[in-house]
């Protein structure tokens, strides 16, 4: 694998984070990290719709035209959601109950558009691929860590592992809304600091 | 359920921004100064209100009557984007002050998930048009009060001094946070 490409794809994991560095994505970082398993979930939901709509995108990029592209791009993101809610709806029906409103939702979250804009539509399809999955990757983890940090202080369980007695007092405040803001400010910080951003 | 109370409900207890995390990439982004959080909160009160009526349509006279719900991810999204556009070029032409206030939120609300979100909501609990627009409007206004309110105090915020580690994104997360937490003294009214 060339330089170039090894760049797009990790471009997204570490150095643009989705989650703590670019802020993207927001209201399903927040809204559905209430545990491990409901973060990984979204995030590989969004990865997943995020390979297949740069794929789509980079392929037709030559076919629209400059002054629709936005209403274009949000037709393929659209049809994807609906590819990606309805396979979960009939696969995996748990997850699908509990993500609920953000799995439609996942169109209007501005990674994908963001990045059919500013990487699928001017580049090759394969690098745009190498660019989806490591933005993918990247959002995931975000979503999966907060979601971690989350379930743990506030059930005390890991993806449904509990290690706490039954009846133990857990910090409750964590998998209500407030507790997300605090928790990813926390993470943010801690991620600043192993990027060396803040001194 | 009163109208009073899908108003009560959304505005406070069940906050748009600080309960449901829907619009929170505008609630972050456009919250610096409390004028532009105002401009804001109306161009979304605006559109989502416009949108719910719109959507309430397509959903009831199109999708329904055809069997085609499963469409509602793509057809929503569209009518969202198309009615952004046409109120753009409308107040363009109509009012130009109005188009000033509002002209720079207009292009972001279409990837605001909090219209979409309503919208959805909205076709999903099954509510009539009047409870579909109560249900928009009331959510749109605890949309403006968050911001409104958020927007107030990070323009207090400016004037601290903060560790390095916090600033930017971090206090600001941490501000939500506590206002997120205040909301909460809310839940249980209406039961």
């Amino acid at each position: 694998m060339d330089n170039q490409s090894l760049n797009n794809l990790t471009r997204g994991i570490i150095k643009e984070n989705p989650t703590f560095v670019m802020l993207l994505g927001m209201c399903p970082t927040l809204g559905v990290t209430t545990s491990a398993a409901n973060g990984l979930g979204m995030g590989l939901a969004t990865l997943f719709v995020l390979m297949l709509s740069n794929l789509a995108i980079s392929s037709v990029k030559s076919l629209i035209p400059d002054m629709v592209r936005i209403p274009c791009y949000i037709v393929i993101i659209a049809s994807f959601v609906t590819v990606v809610e309805l396979l979960m709806a009939a696969y995996l029906p748990g997850l699908h109950a509990k993500l609920g409103i953000f799995i439609p939702l996942i169109v209007v979250n501005c990674i994908i558009l963001g990045r059919a804009e500013a990487f699928a539509s001017k580049n090759n399809i394969l690098q745009s691929l190498f660019d989806a999955i490591g933005m993918g990757l990247g959002f995931t983890l975000g979503l999966t860590s907060l979601g971690i940090v989350r379930e743990i202080l506030g059930s005390g369980s890991l993806f449904g592992w509990s290690f706490v007695g039954e009846g133990a007092d857990t910090m409750l405040l964590f998998i209500m809304p407030p507790g997300a803001f605090l928790a990813l400010a926390g993470l943010i910080m801690i991620f600043n600091k192993i990027r060396g951003v803040a001194k | 359920m009163s109208y009073l109370m899908i108003f009560i409900a959304a505005i406070f207890v069940n906050n748009i921004v600080l309960s449901q995390f829907l619009g929170i990439c505008p609630f972050l982004g456009v919250s610096k100064k409390m004028s532009t959080a105002a401009g804001m909160g109306v161009a979304v009160m605006f559109v989502m209100t416009l949108s719910t009526i719109a959507t309430y349509l397509a959903y009831h006279l199109l999708l329904v009557p055809n069997q085609l719900e499963f469409m509602i991810t793509v057809v929503f999204i569209l009518i969202i984007a198309s009615l952004v556009q046409m109120v753009e070029i409308i107040l363009k032409k109509v009012s130009p002050d109005l188009y000033q206030a509002l002209g720079i939120f207009l292009p972001l609300i279409t990837t605001n998930c909090a219209v979409l979100g309503i919208a959805i909501l909205a076709a999903q609990k099954d509510y009539n048009l009047i409870n579909s627009v109560c249900f928009a409007l009331a959510n749109a206004m605890g949309f403006t009060l968050a911001i409104i309110l958020f927007a107030g105090l990070r323009e207090r915020l400016d004037n601290a001094a903060l560790p390095n580690a916090v600033k930017g994104a971090p206090i600001a997360l941490i501000t939500a946070g506590l206002l997120s937490m205040a909301f909460m003294g809310f839940t249980g009214i209406g039961h």
